[in-house]
């Protein structure tokens, strides 16, 4: 997420007044409500064998990260992953390219773009399990057998797409767009200038939107459901676990999905850094 | 971009021609090179307006087209008729499933609005170093980047009757014996919903308040005004864009939900989309088409109600 902020400087003197020390309580307050049921499935991920999906904790053990792994138990996990990571990947690169586009044509104004923009809304709006149902509909219609890559992939991109529009709005809207201008009067092509001008420097952007389809897309489930075809994603098998079972398993995976989370945010934000400390290289040389 | 530039842009001849100009006559004067400006804007803007064209339109208009038909256990027979619309909208359960989902909308609307904004300004207008301004966005965004159904489980061993809360409660002898109303009850319902939308109140909000000038409000100040003031009459309208938006998202996330309703009320309340799927797992489609249509012409204009006050377009399309 792109947000700015003041950027006065202040000097050691300047009193906090006391609202910043009531909106830091109820800031922590909130960080409590938000990570306090999280640790607690974290804790319970590494219930004993004989435990259960409550407290007490009878022993510690990494049983139920096991039994994620092993297959045909209940369902297949490792599987359903894997079409999860493939489905969240392919989405995150189209709505990137389709997003990042239709952000620059936005940016002036063209016939129809009033009604792509409220198509867009609509799009986003749109009660999620009624898209999946409407696709897996359509596609009973015509006779077709939904798929991961067909149905469930359309059901998602009408979710990220006009997320990553909505994002990259806010990313053009702070660029200066002079330097497209200098790169005109320096003589660039079309294309040099959206390559070595443009790009680059909506780039920080364009990687938030990128992980975040991402992440949308692999944790998406009321969309996906109806559109599926005959294989699962993970948050589908997830679902179909909850009303079979109750065990710490539940908690393993969740446990897990979170450092998959984790691991991919950290990439990122490693790719980021490097990308400004390059950048600021630059800057300086 | 105010009104004189949008008209700068206008004179422009295209985004994409513009970079001929310094190459020469021979560039700017051949027909084949000047592609027209709306043109290129629908090359852009193309392939995402013809997804959700295929994928959301055509789907929307097939619902209306199913709405009208009769059906029985066998099949579907195309019709005109509002069987499907009167049978639901005379339906005592269909007003009371809509009144249950429009109490949660607003009490969890209410929460996370106020929840939202003072974080939001907590983080832009409090926090004053912009690594620590990141590093805080991120331990609010985190458990977002956690599927939807392990957060709305993960309050399950937290609130239950056994579970971590009242552990704590007990333990700190504030409760003798554990409460029941937590878990499977509305208060779960709201406490999950709040969990998992906030940040989108958050976000939207943070993003307006990040372009107002700080300068504005130490005028606001030095003028006179209270804290309350500065508040209610310079910052709140300046935020109004991503209040609308994060409304308009938590609204329409609360009216599409099926899964903490179902999980988390204990089968206490329904929701209206619970109530639709019941009769898509039945192959009703044209009465689930009619509930389909009611609930997004439903949403469709609370949200534009929300546009309405808030020209959203104007100000996120800048």
């Amino acid at each position: 997420m792109m947000v700015g902020g003041s950027s006065r400087s202040y000097g050691p003197s300047d009193a906090r007044p006391w609202t910043f020390y009531a909106l830091a309580f109820l800031f922590g307050a909130y960080l409590m409500f938000l990570y306090g049921p999280m640790f607690v499935i974290y804790v319970l991920s590494f219930q004993g064998p004989n435990g259960g999906v409550t407290f007490p904790m009878v022993g510690v053990s990494l049983d139920w990260f096991r039994d994620v792994f092993k297959k045909g138990m209940m369902a297949n996990i490792p599987a359903s992953f894997t079409r999860s990571m493939q489905l969240a990947a392919l989405v995150s690169a189209m709505t990137v390219v389709f997003s990042v586009a239709a952000a620059l044509a936005f940016r002036r104004r063209f016939p129809g773009s009033g009604v792509v923009f409220y198509f867009a809304v609509a799009s986003l709006v749109m009660p999620s399990l009624l898209v999946g149902f409407g696709i897996g509909f359509g596609f009973q219609v015509l006779g077709w057998q939904t798929g991961l890559f067909t149905s469930a992939l359309g059901a998602q991109l009408t979710w990220t797409l006009p997320f990553g529009l909505f994002a990259m709005f806010a990313v053009v809207n702070r660029f200066n767009r002079s330097y497209e201008e200098a790169a005109n009067d320096l003589g660039a092509s079309s294309w040099q200038r959206l390559r070595y001008v443009t790009l680059p420097i909506l780039m920080p952007g364009i990687i938030g939107v990128a992980m975040g389809a991402f992440t949308l897309s692999y944790d998406e489930y009321a969309r996906t459901t109806l559109a599926i075809g005959r294989e699962n994603t993970l948050p589908l098998e997830i679902y179909a676990l909850i009303s079979s079972a109750t065990s710490p398993v539940l908690f393993a995976i969740g446990t897990l999905t979170t450092s998959v989370s984790f691991l991919i945010i950290g990439i990122t934000l490693i790719v980021v850094w490097r990308m400004q400390k390059r950048r600021a290289l630059i800057k300086t040389a | 971009m105010s009104a004189s530039a949008s008209w700068r842009t206008k004179g422009r001849a295209s985004w994409f021609a513009f970079g001929s100009r310094r190459r020469g006559v021979d560039g700017m004067g051949s027909p084949a090179m000047r592609i027209p400006s709306w043109l290129v804007s629908w090359l852009q803007v193309g392939p995402l307006a013809s997804i959700l064209i295929v994928l959301f339109a055509l789907p929307t208009f097939l619902f209306l087209v199913v709405s009208f038909f009769d059906y029985d256990r066998v099949g579907l027979y195309p019709a005109f008729m509002f069987d499907n619309y009167r049978d639901l909208l005379t339906t005592p359960s269909t007003l009371r499933v809509y009144i249950s989902s429009l109490k949660f909308a607003a009490i969890v609307w209410a929460i996370t609005l106020f929840l939202g904004f003072n974080i939001a300004y907590f983080l832009i207008f409090h926090v004053r170093s912009a690594t620590i301004r990141t590093v805080l966005f991120l331990l609010c965004a985190i458990p977002f980047w956690t599927s939807g159904i392990i957060r709305t489980i993960a309050w399950i061993p937290f609130l239950g009757r056994n579970g971590a809360f009242n552990t704590i409660l007990q333990d700190m002898h504030i409760t003798s014996q554990p409460l029941e109303f937590l878990l499977f009850s509305d208060f779960a319902v709201v406490v999950t919903y709040v969990h998992l939308f906030t940040l989108l109140m958050v976000g939207p909000i943070a993003n307006s308040l990040s372009k107002i000038d700080p300068a504005l409000m130490e005028a606001a100040r030095d003028a006179g005004a209270s804290r309350w003031r500065t508040m209610v009459d310079v910052v709140i309208p300046l935020s109004k864009t991503g209040i609308a938006l994060g409304s308009i998202l938590v609204f329409t996330q609360v009216m599409g939900d099926y899964f903490v309703v179902k999980q988390m009320s204990g089968g206490q309340s329904a929701s209206i989309v619970s109530m639709l799927s019941t009769e898509i797992q039945a192959m009703q489609y044209p009465p689930a088409s009619a509930n389909a249509m009611v609930l997004v012409i439903f949403v469709a204009v609370m949200v534009a109600f929300m546009m309405k006050v808030v020209d959203v377009r104007k100000e996120l399309v800048k």
